[in-house]
């Protein structure tokens, strides 16, 4: 198998959509010509011409918007927000308009937009931020956000090949960090599904995206004390996968709850509210939320540290729970 | 007031098709008398829940529009264009049911008014934050431009609209990208209680049009012939491969924004003034004059909208509300589609 980043293996799993299916286009802001901000698109132009990849005005209420009608009349659009942060140009396109179309009046609305989210590259207030959970909280979204190259590529196709709006948060942080064997075949990541990265039976470390780096680091750390940590990557959050939290949670008896995301309305109030719900009876301690603070993101080193969830503040956590 | 004026010089049809006005008044009236019906009777009667919203004053757009749609052609009409509904293919029995909010209807129970869409028939109904179909026809026309067939998408939307970013996007994006899109703004002076003057500081939007690089024109929306005209030259544009179209049709909304609105705030010289422009007094005056119909055909016309408007009603009340439980379902569009219950 070759060895793909996270940014190839996204690459890789859209030029082979668009190998496969004439009804699967890509369009956005400096895509074609320039193959994108990150380079994701690149190449795409010269192989399937720029009627499939679009370059736009800077405009994305346009952009979704055209996305949506094309999606309407049978296409399979996938939008490139050049940053996640951006996306807040397109919402009433995203929350009004494609998330409530199929409950208001039956149609598929098969589309997925796509980019680079997250911080810890000094990106500063607008080039660094998770904001899922605009869309977490729409019903008639989907939201995913892969951890690992592997799944990049598999939830890359199962979000085109979805009959709903698929919202995919890449991790800019991990495009060319990290590096793993990916098939080079035709495979699918379900979207809904959680993944085990690490078992453990001492704390249930459920995340998503970036963090699951970090909670394995901690985990491989902690180990070396007889603490034993057990990573849960979510890697959708909409839907997400309530069983495998559950189980989780009443194997280890004990939770953190990890992400980048600020703390307030942020996916672990929901998935302590679950845990709270369903295995309170499990439960050996509090339910423990490891996050970033409830600020924008900062832009000079130091702030921008102070403000992200890293291994140190996991380990923290963990000895602090297991004491408990 | 809004103006009329342009840069651009209106040139009126000179055919005129007989089978073709008997259609534009057999349309106006039916919308006229279904969308009375819908405020002076079943709202009043308390069947009619939530907002009522009519095109009284202005039927002449859609009317006008519509009828110079082909197959394969889609449009995006405004929340005031209930003749493109009925144009298009929708039945008027299904159009009261979703009025009346029952469960065999187009929504389900799950919309009002006409946010009513098929896709099989072309028709995308609006969303309440208005403004937002205009980049979403750009999409459509962009996949009818890739077929390559000569279709047109056709997007209503009204003056107060125009004051929104996505009008912006939309027209920009359509000219840069050679778009099939018809962009008409249903110009009826009033965006609730906001007159033009409040709105825009233009004397006519059809500057709109050249300013982003394509025609833009402006006609009387009480005159469904020059509104029918109009639209025909912008098809004939993109139908020929040369982009979009900007066109305004003024009229006045000769009722309030809803069912419970007096309209006060509109002068009393200018609704007589309007009054005497009645779209559907036009068109009948002409259709006399050049004696297409007399006078007895057009009176059993309106005996036979009248039972069509009884029976669609009739239609839609013997219909049941939806059950509770169903406002869980149909969220997604996964393995089963609950609306078409076929499996995906």
């Amino acid at each position: 198998m070759p060895l793909l980043t996270y940014l190839e293996a996204i690459r890789q799993g859209l030029w082979e959509e668009m190998e496969r299916d004439p009804s699967v286009f890509v369009i956005g802001e400096d895509i074609g010509v320039y193959g994108g901000a990150f380079k994701v698109t690149a190449g795409m132009l010269e192989e399937f011409g720029e009627d499939r990849v679009i370059d736009t005005p800077i405009s994305e209420s346009a952009i979704v918007g055209a996305a949506i009608g094309a999606a309407l009349m049978g296409m399979r659009p996938v939008v490139e927000m050049q940053f996640m942060d951006f996306i807040a140009c397109g919402f009433d396109q995203i929350v009004n308009m494609a998330a409530k179309l199929h409950y208001r009046w039956g149609p598929a609305v098969p589309m997925v937009i796509r980019g680079p989210s997250g911080a810890g590259v000094h990106g500063g207030p607008y080039h660094s931020q998770s904001n899922e959970m605009w869309f977490v909280h729409t019903p008639g979204l989907k939201v995913v956000a892969p951890a690992s190259a592997y799944d990049a590529k598999g939830l890359i196709k199962s979000a085109i090949r979805d009959n709903n709006p698929v919202i995919f948060y890449e991790h800019k942080f991990l495009y060319r960090r990290i590096k793993e064997d990916v098939p080079d075949q035709d495979y699918v990541v379900p979207i809904g599904k959680a993944v085990v990265r690490r078992p453990g039976t001492d704390i249930s470390v459920i995340t998503y995206g970036a963090m699951v780096w970090t909670a394995l680091e901690a985990a491989s750390e902690l180990e070396k004390e007889g603490l034993t940590l057990e990573v849960v990557d979510l890697r959708s959050l909409l839907p997400y996968d309530e069983e495998t939290v559950l189980a989780s949670t009443r194997k280890c008896s004990k939770v953190i709850l990890l992400h980048e995301d600020t703390r307030t309305g942020g996916m672990g109030g929901e998935l302590a509210a679950v845990i709270a719900e369903k295995a309170f009876e499990a439960l050996d301690g509090p339910i423990v939320r490891v996050t970033a603070p409830d600020t924008p993101v900062p832009f000079a080193p130091p702030l921008e540290e102070y403000f992200l969830p890293n291994t140190q503040k996991v380990m923290e956590a963990a000895r602090r729970l297991a004491a408990y | 007031m809004a103006g009329t004026g342009s840069s651009t010089k209106v040139v009126r049809t000179t055919k005129i098709d007989a089978a073709l006005l008997g259609k534009m008044i057999y349309y106006l009236k039916l919308t006229r008398e279904a969308e009375s019906r819908i405020e002076n009777v079943l709202y009043r009667q308390g069947k009619i829940v939530g907002g009522v919203y009519v095109g009284r004053g202005q039927e002449a757009i859609g009317v006008g529009a519509a009828l110079t749609m082909r197959a394969g052609d889609v449009t995006f009409p405004c929340h005031r264009d209930f003749s493109v509904f009925l144009i298009r293919g929708f039945t008027l029995a299904d159009m009261m049911a979703n009025w009346l909010a029952r469960g065999d209807s187009p929504t389900r129970g799950r919309e009002n008014t006409l946010h009513i869409g098929n896709v099989d028939l072309g028709i995308f109904p609006i969303i309440s934050p208005l403004g937002a179909t205009l980049p979403v026809a750009c999409g459509a026309a962009m996949v009818l431009k890739r077929r390559g067939k000569g279709n047109v998408a056709l997007v209503h939307f009204g003056e107060g609209t125009t004051s929104l970013g996505h009008v912006h996007e939309a027209m920009n994006f359509a000219a840069v990208q050679k778009l099939p899109v018809i962009f008409i703004c249903n110009n009826n002076q009033f965006a609730y209680s906001t007159p033009v003057e409040k709105q825009y500081a233009v004397e006519s939007l059809a500057v709109r049009g050249p300013a982003y690089g394509m025609p833009g024109e402006s006609v009387d929306g009480t005159d469904v012939l020059a509104v029918f005209g109009a639209v025909e030259r912008g098809n004939a544009r993109a139908r020929a491969g040369k982009g979009p179209t900007f066109l305004e049709c003024v009229t006045l909304r000769m009722t309030g924004h809803s069912a419970h609105d007096a309209a006060e705030y509109v002068p009393e010289k200018m609704k007589q003034t309007w009054a005497k422009k009645d779209p559907i007094q036009r068109l009948e005056k002409l259709i006399l004059d050049k004696k297409i119909l007399s006078r007895k055909q057009i009176e059993e016309l309106e005996g036979k909208v009248r039972e069509e408007v009884d029976a669609a009603i009739a239609d839609a009340e013997a219909r049941p509300l939806p059950p509770g439980k169903e406002a869980i379902e149909g969220v997604y569009c996964d393995t089963e589609c609950w609306w078409s219950k076929k499996r995906l």
